[in-house]
């Protein structure tokens, strides 16, 4: 029993649903009481689907389980096959119909329905959301890609996006330009947007392109094995990354590597001195393991920015990312529970934040700006336009994204010379987002506060045995908000460092200068 | 009038759907109830399932940390029950360690807890004995296998009433957990009838929840609190029975029969509402030059179907096409039904698929349904309301007579709009 406030991930017949929700001429069949139908709002409210999602749900009550459940089920499969006309069926049981064990699968079988009918197996108690989504898939791939000839032409399929993904939509058409300026065809895109049918030719391909790990690694290595597809290992998201993705793909495919870069401006944008402000930003990035690995390369390399926190959430994939974060020097933050990245964030003290809608709402409480760059989303992580991850126009988009919530880069440096200032201060916030400042004075406190939860009152004491004298306190309040926290910790770990117990004007000084870069 | 008006839908015959239901479970309640309630936390015992519900149907997350979580269950806790309980124990003495200022702790059944047949209801007992006299724990169901959406404020309650305290004395008890503005309005317009000992379930804190005996009168401010009702019959005390007090026409009704069970007269009543009434009147009609003439479905959601028909025909000119319920409380609802102008049908239950066969029949110029069939059917060229807004918003007594029927117009005249029609 796990105490759990706001998850990251729902359960695995989410990630279900959101396979079949991408295709067409799939339907899906769950076993499943009233209230799990909540799972549709997903799709209609926050992607603003136009079409209900392609699935059933059993709708059983208490009065049914002395009875015959298992009637219930065979019946709305046939309905549901009878109304929806599906090219293939998946069937499989929520969490509490996993209980009563009725066999969804076998119970599907024995209607001797006309169409290929796959049982999904997806442990509620063991597993989540990300696990439905890549066993969905691959459980589609086993069950209905044939053995066939390769395309005449070399092609490749596009594996991996799927429904209520963060960009996924925009992302396929960016990938798909990259792959087409190399002349190589997309066999497939899948599972959003194919059908039974397309999944059935995945075969016809000379190898694949993962795009998301975490929806379809599992489908690519099997497709690897059975169907001889070699797949991409780079994730094209930021201009190094897509550059490196044009080489892999090259010599899969045994083309030239190619990619029309005038469109792509995020490195002189990068370049120009305007960004120079950018250097050193302390970024803190936390989401799925795929993109938050990808934002902590572009961070680095791409922003020039420092990046002071790396974590996901999907412990599945935690290796690679802890492996990184290495090399980057900090230490992997992997969990599931938002309150332990909280803490992490609060500890940081970075000037931005990289997440997933829930660190949007722990950067808005300690009033440091935060982009959102991965999954949970959110009805605004579906913008009208056209603004994708990967390829060329995503690693624009990353750039202006990113820049976007923080304060630029000369008034940043007004702020600094005039912090008295009673109008152009810095408790304001950025001046181009008029009326929404964050509780900046409290930011530093806020942070230390947080820093020094419950959790942390037994272990954590010795850090907090340092006291600022009033003199320093002022000093410090005259430090821009977005860089105070970051000078408080410094300060505090260079006094305990040199065992100092009281903070003067002349420790944060020597602090300051000691930290200098 | 004619006789048909007389007894309204009253003996409508009743279509009967069972099907998939496209409707929340209980568990829903949660998300206002832990705002009404400022010293209790809700601990679901249940999956993961029943944690993304709630926060997917709180749609914005409110994360002032919110005052409620879920305990979700793992495979341990599935192979033996005594572990789990073991588990449950420990996990709300953590949480009560890291909380002190929580007085009430309501553990909620969620399907999986009910179908492995973990026993909340001892859970509490001990757990209560264990935290006493700090914390008193409740438990109630809020599964979907039990409970239909608003059903879970219904549990919750009805699992507070036999710990309310007893009284002898003459109060009348108000029933339903409204915005905190709507409840003071209530108040005062109590007060200004001279109703002296008027109290509130649930109380906005422990200690202010309210008594309970023989000589207590309540009224119902939600339709859906028929288990609360029996709970309270228990205990003796008497129900005043009224229409829902939505509309201008429906408080007037209440505040009536509310009056009239304390002996005030009509005069006093009408003396006491004549200038909100007049307001409501006015507020009501200008929403209503945009609604009168537009037919209106409801699928079936959380129990409000009937009265907010009622107030949309009687008051605002419109004609009501289907009017689905989860489920039809007869007593509770015949006023309700006197009241509804015969014409539509009345159906329990759902089929979703069939109910959206008809809706696509009839296009009605609105269609009152949840969040997962709103932009579908708008995709299909059919108006809709989400209804649950209907329960997040102030929509009760005169003061939001207006605002009630804005929330239907508000559809209408934005397709007006986009339409260049306006």
């Amino acid at each position: 029993m796990k105490l759990t406030v706001w998850t990251y991930e729902g359960p695995p017949h989410v990630g279900a649903l959101r396979v079949a929700t991408g295709m067409k001429g799939l339907h899906y069949v769950l076993h499943a009481p009233q209230g799990d139908t909540y799972a549709d709002l997903l799709f209609t409210m926050i992607e603003r689907r136009g079409k209900r999602p392609p699935i059933t749900y059993t709708t059983f009550q208490a009065r049914d389980l002395g009875s015959d459940t298992a009637t219930l089920f065979k019946d709305a499969c046939l309905a549901a096959y009878e109304r929806h006309k599906p090219e293939a069926l998946i069937v499989g049981a929520s969490c509490t119909a996993e209980l009563i064990q009725d066999d969804p699968g076998g119970l599907a079988e024995a209607l001797g329905l006309p169409i290929p009918v796959i049982a999904l197996d997806l442990p509620s108690y063991s597993r989540k959301e990300l696990f439905g989504t890549d066993e969905t898939f691959y459980q589609l791939c086993r069950a209905l890609a044939k053995p066939m000839d390769r395309t005449p032409e070399v092609s490749c399929n596009i594996i991996g996006p799927v429904g209520l993904g963060f960009r996924h939509r925009d992302d396929v058409v960016e990938v798909t330009k990259l792959l087409e300026g190399m002349g190589i065809a997309a066999n497939a895109v899948a599972p959003m947007g194919s059908r039974p049918a397309d999944i059935a030719r995945l075969g016809a391909a000379h190898f694949n392109v993962l795009l998301y790990p975490e929806h379809a690694e599992n489908a690519a290595r099997w497709l690897e094995r059975e169907h001889g597809q070699p797949y991409t290992k780079t994730v094209p998201i930021g201009s190094d990354a897509t550059a490196a993705f044009v080489v892999e793909v090259a010599k899969l495919a045994g083309v030239k590597p190619a990619m029309d870069t005038d469109a792509l401006r995020q490195p002189w944008w990068s370049a120009s001195v305007d960004s120079t402000y950018l250097t050193g930003k302390r970024v803190f990035i936390f989401g799925d393991a795929t993109h938050a690995m990808a934002a902590a390369k572009v961070a680095r390399g791409e922003m020039g920015f420092e990046v002071c926190g790396l974590g996901c959430y999907n412990r599945e994939f935690a290796r690679p990312l802890r492996a990184l974060a290495k090399e980057l020097g900090v230490e992997a933050t992997i969990t599931d529970d938002y309150l332990e990245v909280e803490r992490a964030i609060a500890a940081a003290a970075p000037e931005m934040v990289l997440g997933t809608q829930m660190e949007r709402h722990i950067g808005k409480r300690l009033g440091i700006p935060c982009a959102v760059i991965s999954s949970p989303v959110h009805v605004q992580d579906f913008p009208a336009r056209h603004s994708p991850q990967m390829g060329i126009e995503g690693a624009n988009v990353l750039f202006d994204t990113w820049v976007h919530p923080l304060v630029m880069g000369l008034e940043e440096h007004l702020l600094t010379m005039f912090r008295e200032d009673f109008e152009f201060s810095d408790e304001a916030g950025p001046s181009h987002h008029g009326g929404h400042a964050p509780a900046a004075t409290d930011a530093g406190a806020a942070a230390l506060r947080l820093a020094d939860g419950p959790d942390d009152i037994s272990e954590g004491k010795t850090e907090l045995q340092v006291v600022w004298v009033p003199a320093a306190e002022k000093e410090l309040r005259k430090i821009p908000f977005f860089v105070r926290g970051k000078a408080k910790r410094n300060t505090e770990a260079f006094a305990i460092e040199r065992g100092v117990s009281e903070i003067s004007v002349e420790t944060l000084y020597e602090a300051k200068a000691h930290y200098a870069r | 009038m004619n006789d048909q008006a007389i007894i309204g839908c009253t003996n409508t015959p009743v279509i009967k759907e069972r099907g998939q239901h496209e409707v929340f479970c209980g568990l829903t309640g949660i998300i206002w109830l832990h705002r009404k309630m400022q010293d209790a936390f809700f601990l679901v015992v249940g999956s993961r399932t029943c944690a993304h519900l709630l926060q997917s149907a709180a749609g914005v997350m409110i994360f002032a940390e919110p005052r409620f979580g879920t305990a979700i269950l793992e495979e341990g806790d599935l192979a033996g029950l005594k572990d789990a309980n073991d588990e449950l124990d420990r996990e709300v003495g953590r949480l009560l360690e890291r909380r002190p200022d929580i007085r009430q702790l309501f553990l909620v059944g969620s399907c999986p807890s009910e179908v492995i047949k973990l026993d909340l209801a001892r859970a509490a007992e001990r757990l209560s004995s264990a935290h006493a006299p700090h914390v008193r724990v409740l438990n109630y169901s809020g599964s979907g296998i039990e409970t239909t959406f608003t059903e879970g404020e219904d549990a919750c309650l009805a699992a507070m009433v036999p710990g309310l305290a007893k009284t002898d004395a003459s109060n009348l008890l108000l029933v339903g957990a409204l915005p905190d503005v709507v409840e003071d309005q209530a108040r005062t317009l109590l007060a200004d009838l001279g109703i002296e000992t008027v109290q509130v379930l649930p109380g906005r804190r422990a200690d202010q929840d309210p008594q309970v005996g023989p000589n207590t009168r309540y009224a119902l401010l939600q339709p859906f609190l028929g288990e609360t009702a029996a709970e309270l019959d228990k205990r003796g005390a008497k129900r005043v029975a009224a229409p829902f007090p939505f509309g201008e026409e429906g408080t007037t009704l209440w505040l009536r029969a509310v009056a009239a069970a304390f002996g005030i007269g009509d005069a006093t009543v009408d003396r006491v509402t004549a200038a909100p009434r007049a307001r409501a009147r006015k507020a009501v009609a200008a929403a209503a030059e945009t609604l009168a003439g537009q037919s209106i479905f409801f699928m079936p959601d959380s129990q409000l179907e009937l009265p907010l028909a009622r107030f949309l025909t009687r008051e605002c000119g419109m004609e009501a096409i289907e009017v689905g319920v989860p489920f039809l409380h007869s007593k509770i609802m015949a006023d309700e039904l006197a009241l509804l102008p015969g014409g539509p049908r009345i159906a329990e239950g759902q089929d979703v698929d069939l109910q959206l066969d008809r809706v696509r029949a009839d296009r009605p110029d609105i269609t009152v349904c949840g969040l997962g069939l709103a932009n579908p059917l708008e995709r299909e060229g059919l108006t809709t309301k989400w209804a649950i807004e209907l329960v997040f918003t102030p929509v009760h007594f005169y003061e939001q007579a207006g605002d009630l029927a804005a929330l239907f117009a508000r559809p209408l005249r934005r397709k007006a709009i986009l339409e260049g029609t306006a």
